[in-house]
This record gives structure tokens, C-alpha cells and sequence, in this order.
């Protein structure tokens, strides 16, 4: 049962809006709905993927972020350039968690911050040369990279620099894939384009490297797609994967390597985690390799369990049949999990606002734990997402997209949810509010999440987070009287 | 000691904005004046005539080698030529590359951190690249820079087209800030009533031709030799025609916000003074097959 009737909900909505400018009341109200399970199309109720209002304090990241920091960043053994001023690369490092094996600055590259470190001089008379050199100098002092992407920030589109040049001459030089990705910050409207122009790019300079090469194939081939490794979330799943019989011949991009993409177009399906920012390269391995994709969900038992057969019925018994070992084997102990956390977390109400998959996706974790999440939404989905959120949501339930900061804060005041999920610009302001609240971009540095190992972890987590005994010391000492008080006069 | 004028010179590409500017420049020098040029051309060629150099070490190229424009002293940049003209080129990079504009925007934030613009300076002539394609050559027009805006244009049709945008251009910056359009320079093609036609267009924009400089060629005499006319041969009588410029401009008091005409105005203008033809509206959109079909069927 939800939080709020419908009606509740839909009146919520017309208050929350009333203090915007007619305009901004007109473009925000087609970002809020009520969710209706019926409804076979979010289109009709929610509109995504817009330019956010100015000075509404949107969320949002920018072309670069979806590309350097989702897509192509995590990938271990290739070098990612923030090719621009200093600052898109400084602080986008190390910010995802995007756990990996390999010895930094030998083979793998993650944490390390590549830039070509624009000065005026660079804008003036272009980045192009600064570029090329700095590609030798990696290929120098890093000769054991297996590839370089170079990723544009805003300036290098402003001026025009022609970056697929250099790369062309780059890569016949050091014999490497050379990736120019046109990212620049200023293009399109979250960083949702960003990973469709990632997506793009490992379509155009990186996934036919090797059609035509010897592969040693088998009937149980199969790649992960949109898992970004963090906290280990992606080795949380693969173990589940291997032990039911599959073989995971690649990893995108958390903990993945360039020749795990490279030979990706051998398997027999593709896994789908993150569709927001996944589904393009997913699309084009079926249009053009015919590999089929399923989207999956390894959040808590039971859509493991439905996603683990899912994937079982693209296969033979042997596959079916192993997934039903897998189950059975993790059961008792998530069992165990549940038995522990449910009677601490039953009943607790939770509100969502993050990005990509986790706004419906974690639903059925909360569930399994007895919780209910009354309120969800994502900062850059597009309408193909909330197609997926009604049927996972709860009936009347609210949904909100690019959320602004009045909104989330004023839904959290009347709905007042036990927990609330969402990502570090938010966590503070919410703790000052009172409310117990877990980072959900990052797990607030634990994890992983996904998969029998993670749920274990999730549990957990939410139960410290929500019972910390914090929570009841959050009113001042001085200011109790006088609410007690004026609690007598009433 | 007189108050700095600071004065910018735009007009067409090739309508001889830099031969005007530093003949305009050397004159005022010849009448004791102080003055300074800053070039605002990836071309860096404002200056080659005052300083008898092929081109000038650009704030730019300078800044480029030193690492960055924070490393470069105001003496590297800045060179004494005739009359005791102070010469700087911004510079930038060669066409197709990189961003010339900020390039504009470096040099001219450089050379007031620097304080180039010293007290005892008369006038600081911008001789900007032709075509106000973006931000950075607006540079010198903005609040606290050049306030008097000269346009050199001709009597061709191309010529009046780019003085009237730029008159466009200036309204902008005239309403933020203080910038005002002071007059146009005629710099002779020998059109036909060149004179008249310009004198009708500086009207309709609400100021005047300031001067009408003829087409003589000692100007490319002299400039065979990077000298100015007034360097060269004092007594040509071209020389003459900039000293009255020169002395115009000193004396000059009519600054305006320009207004600028419409298109249609400036093409009526054209055809009134026979420089366009009248546009016959039934040919367009017809390809040489229909019209060939009607001019059979007529």
C-alpha cells in the first residue's frame, strides 16, 4: 500500500508546483505523474529527457560525464584522455568506484587522471599538436595500455579541433585503437547523450577490430553489458553467471578489458544491465552480429532468481538446470538475510532519486526486505525507462524525472519516507532534514549490491543506515520542551 | 594632458583597413600626437608599415613559446616605430585552426594588466579583422575600450553590405555599453558617384563620411617598402589626404548610435545609385529548362 491515495499524490504534485513562474509550472508538471500500472505507455503521463529549467538546482551531469565517467572510464587497460582544461578530469577521478584488478599505472589506468591540461595558448592556437604528443609520451611511459580514448571537453568542440585526425595518425603509429569521442560537455541535455555518443564510438573504432579472427567459441558464451563494477558489483554477478554453467567472455566496462569488448560480437547473448546506458551498442551487435540482449536485474533474491532463469531460457537444460542449482545453493542463505533484516527494515517507506537502472531496479531488493518504495525517479532517463518503472512501481506511487531541488525536498516533507536513497549532493541536505539516507550512485562506498553476495551487503547496509540509534538525537535538546509543550496545548 | 581616445577601425576584408589605419596613425604621429596600434588580426599585419617589418612578434606567438601570456613582459610585445608609434599585434593561429577570437581576448586583457595604455597616450587605434565572426573581435569594442567606431568601406555593393552589419553589430554594444559609431571612411575604388552613394549610406545610418580618401598608387609605392605614405613622401599629395583625416578625426564630436538600414533599404539605395540592377522576382526559383520552356511559349 502506498504512502499517499492517488488523489494524496496528485494534490501533493499541485502544491509542489505552486510556487513556480507559470512557465516553470507549465514544463515541471509534465515531470511528475502518479504512477498507474495499467498503462501500457509512460508517454502519455511523463515527458524525460528535456533541457532542465534554469535554477531549479538539477542533478543532471553533462555529455562528458556519461562518457568519460560511465562508459569508456571504467575500461581497466585502455587509456582515457580528458582532452581540455584540467578540471573534467580532476574531478571526475576515482569518483564511480570502479573496482578492478591489475597494477595501476603498469596494465590498468582507472584511478590515474590523463589530460592534455589546456592553457590559453591551446585554445588560441588549437589542441591538436598538445594532443599528439601527449600520445606518444603515454605510449612512452605507459607502453603496456592497449588502447587510448581521447575525451573531448567543451572547449575542443568550441574551437573545432579536428581530434579524429590525430587519432587516425595516432593509432597507425603505436599500432593501438586510437577512440576520438566527441563528448563535449555543452552537447544535449544530461549526460545521457554522453553514453549514447560513448556507445557510438566503441560501435565506429572498436567492436569490428577483430570480425574475421579465430575465436574458440562455445554454446555458452555470454558478455555483460552496462555493469560498472562498482564496489564489485560486476564480479558479484559473474560468479552466478560462471556457476550456472555460462561462459563470461566479457565485461563492459567495470573491470573490462579492451579485447573482452573486441571479441564481444562472439557470444551468444548479450546481458544487459544497464540499458540507459547500454542499449545503443546492444542494438547494434543484434542488427549486425544478431546477437539477441536481455535485460537483467541482480538486485535481491527474488528478481535474481527471475533474471537467472530468464537468461537460463536463451540455453539448453544443462544451462536451466544450473541456474536452478544456483538458486537453490544461495537460498538458505539469503533466507538467513531476510530472516535477520526483514523484522529491523518491514514496513519502512523509501524514496529513490538516482540515475540509469537503480530508480527501478532496486525496488524488488527493498521489497524482499519488507520496504516499499513509495516515490522514485530518474535525473536523465528517457521514456523507454518509465515504460519499464510503472510495472515495477507501486500502484499511485510518485515518479519524478530531472527532479529540482524544491521538489525533492518538499515530497520528502510530506511523504516522509524511513529511508532515502539517492547521490552525494543530496545526501547532506536530507541528513540535516533528519532523514536516514544511503548514497545509491556509489553504495556510500560499501557494495557491492548485485547479485546473492550483494544483497547480503544491502541488507545490511540499509538496516545500520535506517536503525542507526543517530536518528532519534537528531532533535536539539533546547527545542524539545516547546514542541512538547505546544503538543499539551493541542 | 588630453583624455585617451581609444578608437577601433572595422570594415570589409580587403578594403584596406590597416594601409588606412597606420597612413590615419602616422599622420597623427607627424602632428605630435602619441599614439599606440593594436592589431587584432591572426595575420598580424596592422603594424608592418610603421615598423618596416615583415611582421611583428604577435602577444600571441610570444606567449605560445614562453609557455603562457602570464610569462611575457610588456617590452616583448610592444615596438617603437615611426613617429614614436606604439605597435602590438595580438596574433592567433593560422586559418582553420584553434580559436583566434580568444586569441583577441588574451592580447587585449594582457595589455591592460600590463598597463600599456599609459597616461601619455592620445589614441589607441584597434585595426580589427574584417568580419565580426564572433566574441573575441567584438573585444575591442567592449565597455572601457575603443568608444569611437570608424568603418572603412567603399562604393561597392559588398563594401556598404559589411559596413551596414557592422553598424548592426555596434547597436548592440552601444546599448550595454558606451561604444558609438563616429563615421565612415571612403577609401575610393573610383565607382561610379562613389562619393555621393557613401555620403547617402553614412546618412541613413545617422553619421557622416568622415573623409574620402582617392586611389593613388604612391600608397602601393610606399607600401613595397612597409612605409607609410606620410614616411615615405611627405609631399605626395596623398599624404595630404590622410593629415586631413587625421586632423578630422582629432576634431571629430560626432558620435552616434548608429542606425542601421534594412536590407531592402540598402538594396533600394544600390539601385538608385545604379550599383544593382532591379531584381526581376518572376526568374527566381526557375530553373534554365522553364525559363527556356516560357521565353519558347512567349
Amino acid at each position: 500500500m502506498a504512502a499517499l491515495t492517488r488523489e494524496e499524490t496528485e494534490a501533493l504534485i499541485q502544491e509542489v508546483l505552486e510556487v513556480y513562474p507559470d512557465k516553470a509550472k507549465k514544463d515541471r508538471a509534465k515531470h511528475l505523474m502518479v504512477n498507474d500500472k495499467e498503462l501500457e505507455s509512460s508517454k502519455k503521463c511523463i515527458t524525460s529527457n528535456r533541457k532542465s529549467l534554469p535554477g531549479v538546482m538539477t542533478m543532471r551531469g553533462c555529455a562528458y560525464a556519461g562518457s568519460k565517467g560511465v562508459v569508456w572510464g571504467p575500461i581497466k587497460d585502455m587509456i582515457s584522455i580528458s582532452h581540455g582544461p584540467i578540471g573534467c578530469g580532476q574531478y571526475a577521478r576515482g569518483g564511480r568506484r570502479n573496482y578492478y584488478v591489475g597494477t595501476t599505472g603498469v596494465d590498468t589506468f582507472c584511478e590515474m587522471n590523463f589530460t592534455s591540461d589546456f592553457q590559453e595558448k591551446d585554445i588560441v592556437f588549437g589542441g591538436d599538436k598538445k594532443l599528439a604528443k601527449l600520445i606518444n609520451e603515454i605510449e612512452l611511459l605507459f607502453p603496456l595500455n592497449k588502447g587510448i580514448s581521447i575525451q573531448s571537453e567543451c572547449p575542443v568542440g568550441l574551437i573545432g579541433d579536428d581530434i579524429e585526425a590525430v587519432a587516425k595518425k595516432a593509432a597507425a603509429q603505436i599500432n593501438k585503437p586510437v577512440v576520438p569521442v566527441r563528448c563535449e560537455g555543452f552537447r544535449g541535455v544530461s549526460q545521457s547523450l554522453g553514453h549514447h555518443i560513448a556507445n557510438d564510438s566503441v560501435r565506429d573504432w572498436i567492436i569490428s577490430n577483430r570480425d574475421g579472427q579465430a575465436f574458440e567459441k562455445t554454446p555458452y558464451d555470454v558478455a555483460i553489458l552496462g555493469d560498472y563494477n562498482i564496489g564489485g558489483d560486476a564480479w558479484a554477478s559473474r560468479i552466478l553467471l560462471e556457476e550456472m554453467g555460462l561462459r563470461v567472455v566479457a565485461q563492459w566496462s567495470g573491470d573490462g578489458t579492451l579485447a573482452e569488448m573486441e571479441n564481444t560480437p562472439n557470444v551468444k547473448l548479450n546481458l544487459l544491465h544497464c540499458y540507459r546506458s547500454m542499449n545503443y551498442i546492444s542494438r547494434h551487435m543484434e542488427e549486425k552480429y544478431g546477437i539477441p540482449w536481455l535485460e537483467y536485474n541482480f538486485f535481491g533474491p527474488t528478481k535474481i532468481a527471475e533474471s537467472l532463469r530468464k537468461i537460463a531460457s536463451y540455453f539448453d537444460d544443462r544451462i536451466k538446470e544450473g541456474a536452478e542449482r544456483v538458486i537453490e545453493k544461495y537460498t538458505p542463505a539469503m533466507n538467513e538475510v531476510i530472516a535477520k533484516f526483514k523484522p529491523r527494515l518491514k514496513g519502512k517507506k523509501v524514496m529513490l532519486y538516482v540515475g540509469g537502472l537503480r530508480p527501478r531496479h532496486v525496488v524488488g531488493a527493498y521489497e524482499d526486505l519488507g520496504m516499499e518504495v513509495v516515490g522514485t525517479g530518474y535525473e536523465f532517463a528517457h521514456n523507454d525507462d518509465y515504460d519499464r518503472t510503472i510495472k515495477d512501481m507501486g500502484e499511485a506511487t510518485l515518479i519524478y524525472d530531472d527532479a529540482t531541488g524544491h521538489e525533492l525536498d518538499e515530497f520528502v516533507k510530506a511523504m516522509k519516507p524511513d529511508l532515502i536513497g539517492s547521490g552525494i549532493k543530496e545526501k547532506y541536505v536530507f541528513h540535516k532534514m533528519g532523514f536516514p539516507f544511503r548514497q545509491m550512485h556509489s553504495w556510500d562506498y560499501s557494495g557491492p549490491y548485485h547479485g546473492y553476495d550483494g544483497f547480503a551487503v544491502f541488507a545490511k547496509d540499509m538496516d545500520l543506515t535506517l536503525n542507526n540509534p543517530c536518528w532519534k538525537l537528531i532533535q536539539a535538546p533546547w527545542t524539545k520542551p516547546a514542541v512538547e509543550a505546544v503538543q499539551e496545548a493541542a | 594632458m588630453a583624455k585617451l581616445r581609444q578608437a577601433a577601425i572595422y570594415g570589409k576584408g580587403g578594403i584596406g583597413k590597416s594601409t588606412t589605419t597606420q597612413n590615419l596613425v602616422a599622420a597623427l604621429a607627424e602632428a605630435g600626437k602619441k599614439v599606440m596600434i593594436v592589431g587584432c588580426d591572426p595575420k598580424a599585419d596592422s603594424t608592418r608599415l610603421i615598423l618596416h617589418a615583415k611582421a611583428q612578434n604577435s602577444v600571441m606567438e610570444l606567449a605560445a613559446e614562453a609557455g603562457s601570456v602570464e610569462d611575457l613582459e610588456l617590452e616583448d610585445v610592444l615596438s617603437i616605430g615611426y613617429g614614436g608609434i606604439k605597435c602590438v599585434e595580438s596574433g592567433g593561429p593560422e586559418p582553420g585552426v584553434g580559436c583566434a577570437g580568444r586569441g583577441v581576448i588574451t592580447a587585449i586583457n594582457f595589455l591592460e594588466e600590463e598597463g600599456a595604455y599609459d597616461e601619455d597616450l592620445d589614441f589607441v587605434f584597434y585595426d580589427v579583422l574584417g568580419d565580426v565572426v564572433c566574441g573575441g573581435f567584438a573585444m575591442p569594442i567592449r565597455e572601457n575600450k575603443a568608444q569611437e567606431i570608424y568603418i572603412v568601406c567603399s562604393g561597392e555593393m559588398m563594401a556598404m553590405y559589411a559596413a551596414n552589419n557592422i553598424g548592426k553589430g555596434i547597436v548592440k554594444y552601444a546599448n550595454s555599453g558606451g561604444v558609438r559609431l563616429a563615421g565612415l571612411i571612403c577609401n575610393s575604388r573610383n565607382t561610379d558617384r562613389e562619393d555621393e552613394l557613401i555620403m547617402e549610406l553614412a546618412r541613413r545610418m545617422g553619421t557622416t563620411m568622415i573623409h574620402f580618401i582617392p586611389r593613388d598608387n604612391v600608397v602601393q609605392h610606399a607600401e613595397i617598402r612597409r612605409m607609410t605614405v606620410i614616411e615615405y613622401d611627405p609631399t605626395a599629395k596623398q599624404a595630404d589626404e590622410y593629415r586631413a583625416l587625421a586632423s578630422k578625426i582629432v576634431n571629430n564630436k560626432n558620435f552616434v548610435i548608429p542606425t542601421p538600414v534594412t536590407m531592402d533599404e540598402l538594396e533600394e539605395l544600390l539601385m538608385a545609385f545604379g550599383i544593382m540592377e532591379v531584381e526581376d522576382t518572376s526568374i527566381i526559383g526557375k530553373t534554365a529548362a522553364q525559363l527556356a520552356a516560357e521565353a519558347a511559349a512567349a
